[in-house]
């Protein structure tokens, strides 16, 4: 479990320097993010409509459900101005709701991810990333979320939300993005 | 939906299929007005299909440090293939001041000689006359050494058109994004896939010996350090701890990483990591963001990138303990990523202005004035060849990630770019 990788695919190459590369040796570990399921597009199905059919989804209460914790958190994003790790006042009702359900559910766990625009050397905006993360736990810390309940990561401007280099795809970048744990 | 990760495995695994395609193309975008000009003649083939062509790597080559004008083969009015046969005269009427003639000779199945002669036109005298020996795949890199030994010989500096350097590449849009880690050869050509993934790679340094990249990979969607050997593929994860593992350097003996770590309240710090024995050192302590180590040449100092004084600027603090860092950077209110020259006599860092972020040096050992080399609104990490007169640093063109070269005059600069996708983080070896 702890070996885990999320669809990395390592190929190692040969490297002698006037030799043919070797074969590449190609190393895949499984993740359910993104393995194909089995049986999905197989054959034995013309003519019949096998097309998934589902009705509208109802909630339900589920302390313990990973995927209630995922519907909860589900595109709730915090934006920062240019250089600033403050929360403005129209996020505060995010962090507000956010730690209510932490608190409503002492179980669940939520990942802050911090981003930063493309502005500025990579390493220092993972250092960036990491602060407008930290301000964000401490937030939902004071609002009453554990601590237990709270990991951050930081992605720098290596996760861009939009491409561009314009102030409009900047300010949707500079985030912190709240991502339920299962 | 569920189709995507797998139709880009595949596309992957043809990319890593080991074919020498060109990833990089060179442009070069302003020249020294003073360009010395030479002409390299077409190497004699035994074979009337010649298998390589030795004097348009060596041409390019010579072109793309733009101290050299080479001639276009259609002015050339004769094709001597050695020194006997080459008429001076004729060549100083086409305003050459060098020439070179050569050969490429098949000795066997699978081994060839590259024998080339360098002459001064103007005097008739013979500057170089070598020959290299090499099987088919290693032509291109007996190309580049022709290449910097009539570089050398010409402006008395080592070439460096037979190194490599490493880059990553980005692929594809988000969600499906592919990062790779490529070594490719200093011209770009050659390129190999060393790790790929489709979450971030970033921060690859080469080990002082040129056969291990470390470098920052979130495959596992949080950032651990790497460390791969390029010949065998061992990988080795050096430091996977709670919260920011980043920016590897390695000391200058190849036993120990800097890099950057930080505490559980968020505060980035930079140890110091024994490889062999795993031992962390604790480098800096400070509330500030420390990051971006680079050695010192002796081993005994670190140089980094500290906001401790408000804005990102760089430092520089002995190793012994109680030690006091030292500000290096003054102008400007944003400078960062420190690299250093090969003689440790120059620091190229990010630099900001109203403009953007551009690549700057400093000279080290003088009055500490910064100059700035590059115009671009996005350049970054900046990396010296091992020459030390040229550095490569990632910018953009018309929204694409390029990998960019200025010398360290400013005079000379050239772009890489990538036939698909964006390039950026380039590292140059060492020799």
């Amino acid at each position: 479990m702890k070996k885990l990788l999320t669809a990395a695919v390592v190929i190692s190459m040969g490297f002698a320097l006037a030799g043919c590369p070797k074969k590449p040796a190609v190393k895949e570990n499984p993740s359910a993010g993104t393995q194909v399921p089995a049986g999905d597009g197989s054959s034995g199905t013309t003519g019949a409509d096998t097309s998934p059919q589902t009705g509208a989804a109802t909630p339900f209460a589920d302390s313990g459900s990973a995927s209630a914790a995922a519907a909860a958190f589900s595109g709730k994003i915090i934006y920062f101005d240019y250089d600033k790790i403050e929360i403005k006042p129209e996020y505060a009702g995010i962090v507000t709701e956010a730690a209510r359900n932490l608190v409503a559910h002492p179980g669940w766990r939520v990942r802050l991810e911090g981003n930063t625009d493309e502005r500025g050397t990579r390493e220092y905006n993972i250092g960036l990333g990491e602060r407008r993360a930290q301000a964000v736990r401490r937030a939902l810390m004071l609002a009453g979320a554990g601590d237990g309940q709270l990991t951050t990561v930081s992605y720098g401007e290596e996760r861009p939300a939009v491409e561009g280099e314009e102030e409009a795809a900047f300010a949707k970048n500079r985030r912190v993005e709240l991502v339920a744990l299962p | 939906m569920n189709k995507k990760p797998l139709s880009w495995l595949f596309v992957a695994l043809l990319a890593g299929g080991g074919a020498a395609r060109a990833e990089l193309v060179v442009e070069i975008t302003q020249g020294q007005a003073d360009a010395i000009p030479i002409a390299i003649v077409p190497f004699a083939a035994a074979d009337p299909a010649p298998v390589f062509d030795v004097a348009q790597v060596v041409s390019a080559d010579l072109a793309s440090s733009g101290r050299f004008v080479p001639m276009s083969r259609n002015d050339m009015a004769d094709r001597p293939f050695k020194g006997a046969d080459i008429v001076f005269n004729d060549w100083r009427a086409l305003n050459t001041d060098y020439i070179v003639v050569g050969q490429l000779q098949t000795l066997d199945a699978q081994r060839y000689s590259v024998v080339f002669e360098l002459f001064n036109v103007l005097n008739h005298q013979r500057l170089l006359g070598f020959q290299i020996t090499s099987n088919r795949a290693g032509l291109r890199l007996a190309s580049h050494q022709v290449a910097d030994m009539i570089y050398e010989k010409i402006i008395g500096v080592r070439g460096a058109f037979a190194t490599r350097i490493a880059y990553i590449a980005v692929a594809g849009r988000a969600p499906s994004k592919q990062y790779r880690l490529l070594v490719a050869d200093a011209d770009g050509e050659n390129p190999r896939v060393v790790m790929q993934s489709s979450e971030p790679l970033m921060s690859p340094a080469w080990s002082p010996d040129g056969q291990s990249l470390a470098y920052v990979s979130f495959e596992n969607r949080l950032p651990a350090v790497y460390v791969q050997q390029l010949k065998s593929g061992e990988r080795r994860r050096v430091s996977a701890r709670s919260g920011v593992n980043q920016a590897p350097a390695w000391s200058t003996d190849g036993k120990k990483l800097a890099l950057t770590l930080s505490s559980r309240d968020g505060n980035l710090d930079i140890y110091i990591l024994d490889l062999a024995s795993q031992g962390l050192t604790r480098f800096t302590d400070d509330a500030a963001i420390d990051t971006e180590p680079q050695w010192s040449r002796d081993g005994q100092s670190l140089y980094f990138t500290s906001d401790r004084a408000g804005g990102p600027q760089i430092y520089k603090q002995a190793l012994t303990a109680g030690s006091r860092a030292q500000r290096l950077t003054f102008q400007g209110a944003y400078n960062a990523r420190p690299r250093l020259s090969p003689d440790e006599s120059e620091l190229a860092f990010v630099t900001q202005d109203g403009s953007g972020y551009h690549i700057a040096v400093q000279d080290l050992h003088g009055r500490g004035d910064m100059r700035v080399l590059t115009k671009g609104r996005f350049d970054e990490s900046p990396s010296f060849a091992p020459s030390g007169a040229v550095l490569i640093y990632a910018s953009r063109d018309r929204g694409r990630g390029v990998l960019a070269l200025v010398s360290t005059d400013g005079r000379v600069q050239q772009r890489l770019v990538s036939s698909e996708g964006e390039v950026r983080e380039p590292a140059w070896a060492s020799y």
